[in-house]
């Protein structure tokens, strides 16, 4: 691929993903009224964020038990409150370790 | 320099290391995953530069292994462009939630800076976090939103690290690190998922609920296409369906549990709920502010 060419499509990849991002930011400079609106957006992380995971997390390694496990282990740290990096790292942890049994 | 001056400084300093701390887990989870697109660049082709300055300017993942894919294939700029606005569509969405919850020190240029480093994960914590203002008055004149540019700034800043530098540390040395590994790393970003809805879910039904429903429907799009072929022909892509996904489900939940009017932003009726619900932005916080 020549120099030129390379720059050109990261010209179009890198302006498409900023666009697509920033045009709602920067146009939407209102608090939002609507009772609806806000309550969609109020879900809206949660269910992103739901989708995204499940069932993805069970595919993320080559053992569908280990990472079943490692989502077990991230629900119930999680359910007693525990941080960020402790769920993310235990529950790591669970599945390099479970891979080597399952 | 006045108290008042000093004030202001220890403030943003500490929303920035709030932010790095948040973010450490983010840039750790990236490293991997990033690391096999270094790789992958590499065997299209790109020299190490040049993946990992794809990394830097598009700080994306299922966009970037597509986009990689069109160039290795000599695909046109138009390919480019739709498989871009198609696959990175869900930004729009967290854009104009997080549009809704930064405070007024998102002005100006900042406006146009902070939203390069919308992702998933970043927009994940982000979107959890819950300033408290109890017992400090001041913190609470100029500032309405949960996320100030300087959290912001602090919360990438170990993502974009992350990112970049795996990709480069991917294109220049190949698969030195054993493929367990790199699965059980990408793996933390799926568990910060569940940490951060988790304890919300748990004192909140609606939230529950709205949950729910996004991952019976995610269910739905990912193993429906293995059973039935028909299905499978509609090829839709992963980010169209997260956005689907999400979309109905919190269009359900808004119609069957809209949130409390008194507050001016759901962000602040979500303080109500969320109180004692240790957001996952939350935990350890709030001693140092009294």
């Amino acid at each position: 691929m020549k120099i030129s060419d390379f720059f050109l499509y990261l010209l179009v990849m890198a302006g498409v993903t900023y666009l697509v991002r920033a045009v709602p930011f920067i146009l939407i400079r209102q608090k939002i009224k609507s009772r609806f609106l806000n309550s969609f957006l109020y879900y809206i992380p949660y269910t992103v964020l739901a989708a995204m995971t499940f069932p993805a997390i069970f595919f993320c390694t080559d053992s569908v038990v280990a990472a079943a496990i490692g989502a077990g282990v991230a629900l119930i740290l999680s359910y007693f409150g525990q941080s960020l990096l402790v769920v993310a790292a235990a529950s790591a942890a669970a599945i390099y370790f479970a891979g080597f049994i399952f | 320099m006045s108290q008042k001056e000093r004030k202001h400084i220890t403030r943003e300093m500490k929303e920035f290391s709030d932010g790095c701390r948040d973010g450490l887990p983010i840039g750790l989870g990236y490293f991997p995953v990033s690391f096999a697109f270094g790789i992958l660049a590499a065997e299209a082709g790109l020299s190490w530069w040049q993946g990992t300055i794809i990394s830097l300017f598009n700080l994306t993942s299922a966009g970037q292994f597509a986009g990689l894919t069109i160039m290795a294939a000599g695909g046109t700029l138009l390919e480019m462009a739709i498989s871009q606005f198609v696959i990175n569509l869900r930004y729009s969405l967290m854009s104009i939630t997080l549009s809704q919850k930064v405070d007024d020190s998102v002005r100006g240029i900042k406006r146009y800076l902070f939203p390069y480093s919308v992702t998933d994960e970043i927009f994940g914590v982000a979107s959890a976090r819950r300033r408290s203002f109890a017992g400090n008055p001041s913190a609470s004149v100029s500032s309405t939103g949960d996320v100030s540019y300087s959290y912001w700034r602090g919360l990438r800043i170990l993502p974009v690290a992350g990112w970049t530098l795996g990709t480069l540390t991917g294109a220049l040395l190949g698969s030195i690190l054993p493929q367990d590994l790199m699965n059980a790393m990408s793996s933390m970003l799926y568990a910060m998922f569940i940490a951060i809805i988790i304890p919300v879910a748990k004192k909140n039904r609606p939230v529950l609920i709205a949950i729910i429903l996004a991952v019976i429907l995610s269910c739905g799009f990912t193993f429906l296409p293995r059973a039935v072929p028909a299905l499978a022909k509609l090829s839709i892509s992963s980010g169209m369906a997260v956005i689907i996904c999400a979309v109905v489900a919190s269009l359900v939940a808004a119609a069957l549990f809209p949130i409390r009017e008194e507050a001016d932003s759901p962000a602040a009726s979500a303080v109500a709920d969320a109180a004692g619900a240790a957001s996952t932005a939350d935990v350890g916080r709030g001693e140092g502010r009294s």
